[in-house]
């Protein structure tokens, strides 16, 4: 227990002390609500969409989460590179423990992460159901758990930095921009449907969005359940990729 | 307290340690030397507990680091040959996270690591980041903190790589002194080889995985008819220039990012 808490507290400490990642991360949330949710706000509503923030921000809260969950998952590598894994590594505290510490550590500041970003949305004039927001906290952190438990896998298989590249380009963009952070689900062509069902990201975003204005285009149990499946098996995943990394 | 028996590891075909046996008693203190990839880290890393042996038998304080690898880890403190630091935290920070990994209780361990702190000198730094060390305290800082948990036995890797005279002789001295009014077990490598032949009881010779000569530091001189443990050293390893591997690469690319700054 006391090694989950201290490598929690780790990860909890190095956000906190980074001011320059919190500001910089907050730079896309920012862009999107302003270019997409302004720019986009006027057709959506003439589409008869009503307004496009409201639909938008709890999208880009899971935006936030994602980036900064995965992040965290994937800061394993630098752990690798620079040693600190080692000294985890040569402990006599189990692997698994370690896994969960840092796990539980990243989800955290990923909560954080997107709590920012959704009081933010708020200046842009987003209003979410107050009740809605402590079921809201349950499924950002469902979300949080998922992404870091799927950068700590990945991290556990990548030996550098050199793959990141890829992850962003052919993961995390995908994850996002196919998720329906952007746009209403229903009458998407068939392809992009399939797609968009694929995607785990799709539920945390309708749960979200539904937590916080009350409109589901799935529905809260689909989500959950896919939610909650889906994180068991990549922490599973995960945490057998992280136990068999080599020091 | 370290026992080695016919020890051997292949990686595919490659053999970085093959068939070497030996001891070190209790409170010695033992140098293992080589040239690059000879197998030095391989074998402290299968010692350690961080890779298995293809085969042989291994023995650190008693236990199995197969078998046992838990009470094997209680046993060591390890400094790695890289820096093995969380550089965005403080150096008690650093220092409490080992303690609470090795299961010390809290009253315990804050005077402790004050009293180490204090040892190597790092007691007015204790609440600075880490990243704003020089290599040389970053090296002190992993020597406290590989003491924390009352090892039985310390593995320093080369730990005093491209550090410069002065803080190389303090490093040494606190080791000696560990050694003498603790009894700890030290087992080294080094490439500088006056400090081998100052601080080892034993020393052995290691060479394409191979222990190529043991004994004292005069013993060896003696067996090869040389002066010094550098001539020596020489004589058993050839002149040649040995290849570094894909792992020296890692590792210097990481010096090269500072080891600390991240990102």
């Amino acid at each position: 227990m006391k090694t989950i808490y201290i490598l929690w507290q780790r990860q909890l400490k190095r956000y906190l002390r980074s001011k320059s990642r919190i500001v910089g991360s907050l730079g896309q949330p920012i862009l999107f609500l302003l270019a997409l949710g302004y720019g986009f706000g006027p057709v959506y509503s003439q589409a008869g969409g009503g307004n496009y923030i409201h639909f938008l921000a709890p999208g880009i809260v899971a935006m936030s989460i994602l980036f900064t969950a995965i992040f965290s998952g994937i800061e394993v590598i630098w752990d690798k590179q620079f040693g600190f894994l080692k000294e985890t590594l040569v402990a006599p505290v189990s692997r698994i423990n370690i896994m969960i510490g840092r796990t539980l550590g990243g989800a955290t500041v990923s909560v954080v992460q997107g709590l920012i970003v959704l009081i933010l949305s708020m200046l842009f004039g987003f209003r979410p159901n107050s009740w809605g927001t402590l079921l809201a906290l349950v499924i950002m952190f469902l979300i949080a758990l998922l992404y870091t438990a799927l950068g700590t896998a990945i991290a556990s298989i990548l030996e550098d930095m050199q793959g990141f590249q890829l992850i962003m380009n052919f993961l995390v963009m995908p994850s996002f921009f196919l998720s329906g952070a952007l746009f209403p689900l229903r009458g998407l062509p068939k392809a992009l449907t399939v797609v968009t069902r694929i995607n785990p990201l799709t539920y945390g975003v309708d749960a979200l969005r539904g937590s916080l204005t009350g409109i589901y285009q799935l529905s809260l149990s689909l989500d959950l359940i896919v939610l909650t499946s889906v994180s068991v098996i990549v922490l599973g995943v995960g945490s057998y990729l992280f136990t068999k990394i080599k020091a | 307290m370290i026992k080695v028996e016919n020890l051997t590891k292949t990686f595919d075909e490659r053999r970085a340690v093959d068939n070497i046996s030996f001891e070190v008693g209790r409170g010695e203190i033992f140098a293992f030397l080589g040239p690059n990839g000879a197998g030095k880290t391989t074998t402290i890393k299968m010692l350690t507990t961080l890779l298995e042996p293809t085969s042989g038998k291994l023995e650190l304080n008693g236990f199995d680091p197969i078998k046992d690898p838990g009470e094997v880890r209680k046993s060591f403190g390890i400094v790695f040959q890289d820096a093995s630091l969380d550089t965005e935290l403080t150096a008690y920070e650093n220092m409490e996270i080992h303690a609470v990994l090795y299961g010390l209780s809290k009253d315990l361990y804050q005077k402790r690591i004050d009293e180490l702190l204090f040892l190597v000198e790092l007691a007015d730094r204790r609440n600075d980041l880490v990243k704003d060390f020089s290599g040389g305290m970053k090296r002190r800082l992993e020597i406290a903190r590989s003491l924390l948990h009352h090892p039985k036995v310390l593995f320093l890797d080369e730990p005093t790589l491209g550090l410069d005279p002065q803080t190389r002789n303090l490093l040494w001295n606190y080791i000696k002194d560990l050694n003498t009014k603790e009894g700890i077990t030290v087992f080294l490598t080094t490439h500088y080889m006056e400090e081998a032949d100052k601080m080892a009881n034993r020393i052995a010779i290691i060479d394409h995985g191979k222990i190529v000569g043991s004994g004292t530091s005069a013993e060896l001189k003696e067996s090869t008819q040389t002066t010094s443990l550098e001539e020596a050293f020489l004589k058993l390893t050839g002149h040649s220039v040995r290849e570094e591997g894909g792992e020296n690469q890692m590792r210097q690319a990481a010096r090269l990012w500072g080891g600390g700054n991240r990102r």
